[in-house]
């Protein structure tokens, strides 16, 4: 009975690895085969990878899509961490009612959906000439009231008596946040920086609406143009949502305990 | 003149957050009180008249909008409940003590999050392609006699979605239950088996009350995820067939930046999914926080 039912543990898991695995690994293989191969099923990789990247290439601007991708979500993601950190530091270590209050207020805009602030956001951003550049891309997401409660919450753990030993010895107090406090909490660091940057490399409707010069596109925009023709080279399409998903799955793989915290770390007591 | 020591570190305190807090005010608060004005005006251009609801009385009479919500509330209904479950399985199994290939079980679980919407969006359409590897297996299998078109069929490319939402978000998901079953002693688990508590009794008596707090926050992020509905809706099925699958931002992202622009009337759809995220996050509360 243990038995049997231990075995079905292991089969349940197993189904559910392979499902989710599965559309990656045809992603992947169909990256490399003919668009022929791909529909007529081959599950196995094949050597068209070369002709897919050079049919691909002569179609779309891969190189500056990937260019203009790294740079958004590279310096998007320097920013929010910055700015969110010494927020969620200044939130807990200097917190009073009035500061408690700033907080509560600030958390109301997790409710607010993107589509809400889109449209005046889009017409401001035309008039301060702000469209086609990487920080109209970047403002609206620097400051969002997740990191900042992210970065309270592990402010929390930081030892009290760190900050006061280094007010003794003179250090001032951004002083502390720098030179104390950000060495100290590298874990929390790497667990924000990769949340963001995924979001930000995986974003879409806002560079859509603010991105309009096809010089200044992304990936994900690339991707989903491959789309629009009548006829789908399902080889070069699926090379393209391969190279795409490559630089987040990548870090995905490498700090996967780094995501997991700060997708959940927010909430944590 | 000298402050005392508290007050300029409160001070300084302010000064520590005041970037973060500027940026919201400027980046949310000031275009939410826009997007009211905006809902409640007429016209194009700078030339905008105040015709209070006018444009909410719109949406009443106007099917795309209604298809809209009511596809939004199936995904809502249909898709969370269902990956709310599956994800609450699947870590209550990765939680088993001495599970061997633990780790490599999580990671492949987990995956799928690691891909950005608009790609999976791509592959799950391509997948459910009329030419696609969905057609081909159960075509050789002998599961279906001729090539189902999955995405021209209204309920059918609906199904699509919700499949592929399942699969890009339940390992998502799994994480906080995995984070929420670690504060649970397995003593509790002992102590009922030794009352004589099944599995099936241990899981809805136990692990669910317990993880009450977690299924809380994974529906309201989940609710608000489903209500913004975009990338999927644009890349999988493009609204189509015939706007049938079409969400409420993709919606509001046509009406605003396809053809001829309506922001006013983009604004005020846009109102309602605020409403309805902040109310179904309130109700949630209410009921996820009875306490027995």
């Amino acid at each position: 009975m243990t038995k049997l039912k231990n075995a079905m543990r292991y089969l349940v898991l197993l189904i559910a690895a392979f499902f989710s695995l599965f559309p990656l690994y045809w992603m992947i293989v169909s990256a490399t085969n003919t668009s022929t191969d791909v529909i007529r099923g081959k599950l196995t990789f094949g050597t068209n990878l070369f002709q897919n990247y050079q049919d691909l290439i002569a179609v779309q601007n891969l190189k500056m899509a990937m260019i203009n991708s790294a740079r958004n979500a590279i310096l998007l993601t320097l920013l929010s961490v910055l700015v969110c950190s010494i927020a969620g530091y200044g939130f807990e270590v200097y917190h009073d009612k009035y500061k408690d209050m700033v907080m509560k207020i600030l958390l109301l805009t997790m409710m607010v959906p993107f589509a809400a602030v889109m449209i005046p956001l889009f017409r401001q951003f035309g008039n301060l000439k702000l469209i086609n550049t990487t920080i109209g891309f970047m403002l609206p997401s620097i400051a969002t009231p997740f990191l900042i409660m992210l970065f309270r919450q592990s402010t929390r753990s930081f030892p009290r008596d760190i900050i006061e030993a280094a007010r003794i010895d003179g250090l001032s107090e951004l002083g502390i946040f720098l030179r104390m406090f950000v060495p100290t909490m590298k874990s929390t660091y790497a667990a924000a920086i990769t949340v963001v940057f995924m979001a930000a490399w995986n974003s879409y409707l806002w560079p859509k609406i603010i991105m309009l010069d096809p010089d200044k596109f992304t990936m994900p925009m690339l991707v989903s143009n491959l789309i629009a023709g009548y006829v789908t080279n399902y080889g070069v399409l699926m090379l393209a949502v391969t190279i795409c998903t490559l630089p987040t799955g990548i870090l995905f793989l490498i700090l996967q305990e780094s995501f997991a915290e700060g997708i959940t770390g927010s909430v944590k007591g | 003149m000298k402050m005392s020591l508290a007050k300029r570190q409160s001070l300084v305190g302010w000064l520590f957050l005041l970037p973060a807090t500027l940026l919201i005010a400027l980046m949310s608060f000031y275009p939410m009180l826009q997007a009211l004005i905006l809902s409640l005006q007429r016209g194009t251009g700078q030339q905008l008249q105040f015709t209070g609801l006018l444009n909410y009385q719109r949406m009443l009479a106007d099917p795309v909008f209604k298809t809209a919500l009511k596809n939004t509330f199936l995904y809502l209904g249909i898709q969370v409940p269902i990956m709310l479950l599956l994800a609450i399985i699947l870590a209550v199994l990765l939680n088993t003590p001495k599970l061997k290939f633990r780790a490599l079980f999580r990671t492949a679980i987990f995956l799928p999050c690691a891909t950005s919407l608009v790609s999976y969006s791509i592959v799950f359409r391509a997948l459910f392609a009329a030419d696609g590897f969905m057609n081909f297996i159960l075509l050789r299998f002998g599961l279906i006699s001729e090539a189902i078109n999955w995405l021209a069929d209204t309920n059918m490319a609906r199904m699509v979605i919700i499949l592929a939402l399942l699969w890009r978000w339940t390992g998502y998901n799994m994480i906080f239950f995995l984070s929420g079953l670690q504060n649970i002693s397995i003593s509790v688990y002992e102590a009922a088996r030794i009352d004589g508590a099944n599995a099936w009794q241990s899981f809805w008596k136990i692990t669910v009350p317990l993880l009450r707090p977690m299924i809380l926050l994974t529906a309201i992020m989940s609710t608000n995820g489903t209500l913004q509905l975009f990338d999927e809706s644009v890349n999988l099925t493009n609204g189509g067939p015939a706007n049938t699958t079409l969400t409420l931002s993709h919606y509001i992202y046509k009406t605003s930046f396809v053809g001829v622009p309506n922001f006013t009337y983009s604004a005020a759809m846009s109102y309602v999914i605020f409403l309805l995220v902040a109310l179904l996050a309130f109700i949630q509360l209410k009921v996820g926080d009875t306490r027995d």
